[in-house]
């Protein structure tokens, strides 16, 4: 009798072997219909037809850093030799060979902005003057002039600072003017709203292309004669104006977010349009509208590439000139690739940012 | 804002307002006549320079440039054109090319989109990484930089003219392009072209009579079928009424160039392929969230309806995510639109590049830039309205 009552528990029975560990996830995740079985077995057959022709041309027959384009055209595999050669020139443009550290540090203050502005507890008063000190560090670097630097003229930035300024300058410049539209297009007054609503749908409803057109060849009439703006101030006006439009609409996803609840209990508190605006309305419609705005800063930095066609060279119209040397020709691949990648680093990173920023506010707003 | 209103109409209820800045009523007027002032000051100083700039280097302003000989050539056009034409043709040339590629791209780039947000939320997991793969790299990538690499793998990858590829007799690739020969020109196609628009509207008398009788009487038409055969047998029917000709037009090499076949030119690949590549992976998350968006519930309470899948699918599913797709799914097409004036930067001649060769000849900086802006307007505001008129249609009817 006693004997035949267990005590303590029963140890577990393994599971069927088919229900746990590598061969249930196979079943379940790719062999768990006919035609998923089909399909599966199809792109293992693709990506092994196309996988080891990818790794042999990027790595296995490559040729190294100090090969020769006649070695590299024989070889036949990638020729990371164009990219050790190009790389200042891609990176940097035609600034001058000696004084390029001052561009490089211009990217390394331009990510270190970026990335203490990311961090939520970053999020003080000091931090635009932290981004008015560092655009005051780019200016005297890359122009130069003072301090015992000489004086670069602004034809002869390019590469990746041209990229970062015109896509950050002009983020930072077009912000409080898109409030403002934001503003406007929110407005009771009619003229300020119909003058919002016109700026905002015209200028997203054409090609930023046209802008630069415009910047570029109607700015120089503009204005009174004797006096003239370089291409670079008309594309970054182009570009102010481009974002300017696009973040107002952000913005105003965020104002609309805002229970009119808000302001009227401002409005019982006696505060005028400004202070209810600035106090109680805005730092709440902006903490809504930040992942929008990131959207917006992805696509925007994305269309900096833009300008080659108005001939300024960033990262997409160095890497274009580096593949006209004539020594050179053909190694589009290589050099797409590159600055591609210094692309998706960017963007991708900052998309990333963007979802978990989202996921944060939102678990702001649940509690 | 809504405080605004109230104290306005306080102010009107009162009697008149008073002119000073603490009146509501005042300070609104006065702050709009502020700001319009400084609008029309600005816009006033920079017309007036513009004027005088344009006295200056003595370009007389106006579109009388547009009935002038453009005299320049144009690679490709959906109509007779040749340098003799005027700008105003050219310029036509320009839109219509830019139209081609907008409705080829938006197109295909909603059947790829399609496609690739479905697989990402396929229960195969190779299939819904590689989606997600696809989506993250290319979303990810300047679009002028993903055109500058599929034309540059046409112009710098394929062989020359003279060492054409020719996979099938008759099909040549080359650093000019696809050249594919074409059936030669005949009478018939012109009336399979009427026919197949007869069909169309023989489909939609049909389809609208048999939901008519659906609702009616419970009985189901075959509607897919009948569709289908219409639209090919009208046209096949002209085809053999027609004595079915079979002559083709192939291309042949003859001197730097083939002669004769349709083209596909390197330009025209690269911002198609370029465009439905970049757009399809947007249009792929918007179609992804518009299903996820659709509670499982539905189609829980679809297959307790008896539904099959199909109809679930169709009938329960799909009305209820198009509603969350389609506006989304606009805003993709108007940026679509407005991407192939990248066009440009690869010589494609669509409107941007003509109006810019168009601007660089005549020094009609202004007009050329106002009528790239007015174009492009017309467009999105085209799309605008169809897309607003298909959301109405698919709305969600309340009570």
């Amino acid at each position: 009798m006693t004997e035949s009552v267990h005590t303590g528990s029963i140890p577990d029975e393994r599971p069927p072997a088919n229900t746990v560990g590598p061969v249930a996830w196979l079943r379940n995740n790719l062999f768990n219909t006919w035609y998923n079985a089909l399909l599966t077995i199809l792109i293992l057959y693709g990506l092994a037809r196309a996988i080891p022709p990818l790794l042999d041309w990027l790595i296995v027959h490559a040729n190294g850093f100090d090969t020769t384009p006649q070695e590299c055209r024989t070889n036949g595999g990638a020729c990371w030799a164009f990219v050790s050669e190009k790389l200042r020139f891609i990176l940097f443009g035609t600034f001058p060979y000696d004084e390029q550290w001052r561009p490089l540090l211009t990217i390394v203050i331009f990510i270190t902005l970026l990335l203490v502005s990311c961090d939520r507890r970053f999020w003080k008063w000091w931090l635009g003057l932290l981004w008015a000190a560092g655009f005051a560090a780019v200016a005297i670097l890359m122009w130069g002039g003072v301090l015992g630097l000489t004086y670069v003229e602004n034809t002869n930035w390019g590469g990746l600072p041209l990229t970062l300024i015109l896509s950050v300058i002009g983020l930072a410049v077009a912000f409080p003017a898109s409030i403002l539209l934001a503003l406007g297009r929110r407005s009771d007054m009619p003229a300020i709203k119909v003058m919002s609503v016109t700026y905002i749908e015209l200028i997203r409803g054409v090609p930023l292309i046209s802008l630069l057109f415009m910047a570029s060849v109607m700015f120089p009439l503009f204005l009174p004669t004797g006096v003239s703006i370089d291409k670079l101030l008309r594309a970054q006006i182009a570009f102010i104006m481009f974002a300017a439009a696009y973040m107002a609409e952000a913005i105003r996803g965020g104002l609309q977010a805002i229970p009119k609840g808000q302001y009227e209990a401002a409005d019982g508190l006696g505060l005028n349009y400004w202070q209810k605006m600035r106090k109680i309305i805005l730092p709440q419609a902006l903490a809504i509208a930040i992942p929008p705005l990131v959207n917006t800063f992805i696509s925007f930095f994305k269309d900096t590439s833009l300008v080659i066609i108005i001939g300024l060279y960033d990262l997409l119209g160095t890497a274009k000139a580096a593949l006209t040397d004539p020594a050179w020709r053909g190694f589009y691949r290589e050099a797409y690739l590159f600055i591609g990648v210094i692309y998706w680093v960017f963007c991708f990173y900052m998309s990333k940012y963007s979802q978990k920023l989202e996921r944060d506010l939102r678990r702001g707003h649940r509690r | 804002m809504a405080s605004e209103t109230r104290d306005t109409r306080r102010g009107a209820a009162q009697g008149g307002m008073s002119f000073s800045l603490s009146d509501p009523t005042f300070r609104a007027i006065f702050y709009q006549i502020l700001v319009v002032g400084i609008v029309v000051a600005v816009g006033w100083y920079l017309i007036a320079n513009t004027l005088d700039n344009l006295s200056r280097r003595s370009i007389a302003t106006g579109f009388g440039f547009l009935e002038r000989e453009a005299s320049f050539g144009i690679g490709e056009s959906l109509i007779d054109y040749s340098p003799r034409d005027t700008y105003g043709r050219a310029f036509l040339v320009g839109v219509l090319n830019t139209l081609k590629v907008s409705i080829l791209g938006i197109v295909l780039a909603t059947v790829l989109g399609t496609v690739i947000g479905i697989a990402r939320l396929s229960s195969n997991w190779l299939i819904a990484k590689l989606a997600s793969v696809y989506v993250e790299i290319i979303r990810n990538i300047p679009p002028l930089l993903q055109l500058f690499f599929w034309y540059a793998i046409v112009t710098e990858s394929m062989p020359p003219v003279r060492q054409a590829l020719n996979p099938i007799p008759g099909v040549f690739l080359s650093q000019r392009g696809l050249f594919v020969p074409v059936p030669a020109a005949d009478p018939v196609w012109k009336f399979m072209g009427i026919a197949l628009a007869l069909a169309v509207i023989v489909v939609i008398f049909v389809r609208r009579w048999a939901k008519d009788r659906q609702a009616r009487t419970g009985q189901p038409f075959p509607t897919g079928w009948t569709t289908l055969g219409l639209l090919i047998g009208f046209p096949l029917i002209a085809y053999i009424g027609g004595g079915m000709p079979t002559a083709l037009d192939v291309p042949e090499l003859a001197g730097f160039n083939f002669r004769g076949g349709a083209v596909v030119s390197p330009e025209f690949f690269a911002i198609l392929i370029g465009l439905t590549v970049y757009t399809a992976a947007f249009i792929a998350e918007v179609v992804r969230s518009g299903i996820l968006a659709v509670n499982w519930g539905q189609t829980e309470a679809a297959r307790a309806l008896g539904l099959p899948s199909t109809e679930t699918l169709r009938l329960v599913v799909l009305p209820q995510a198009l509603r969350v797709i389609v506006p989304p799914l606009t805003s993709q097409y108007l940026n679509l639109a407005k991407n192939s004036s990248l066009a440009l930067a690869i010589g494609y001649p669509d409107l941007v590049s003509i109006a810019n060769t168009t601007l660089n000849q005549t020094g009609q900086a202004i007009e050329g830039v106002a009528m790239i802006m007015g174009t492009y307007l017309t467009i999105s505001l085209g799309i605008s309205i169809f897309m607003n008129w298909y959301n109405k249609r698919i709305a969600l009817v309340e009570r």
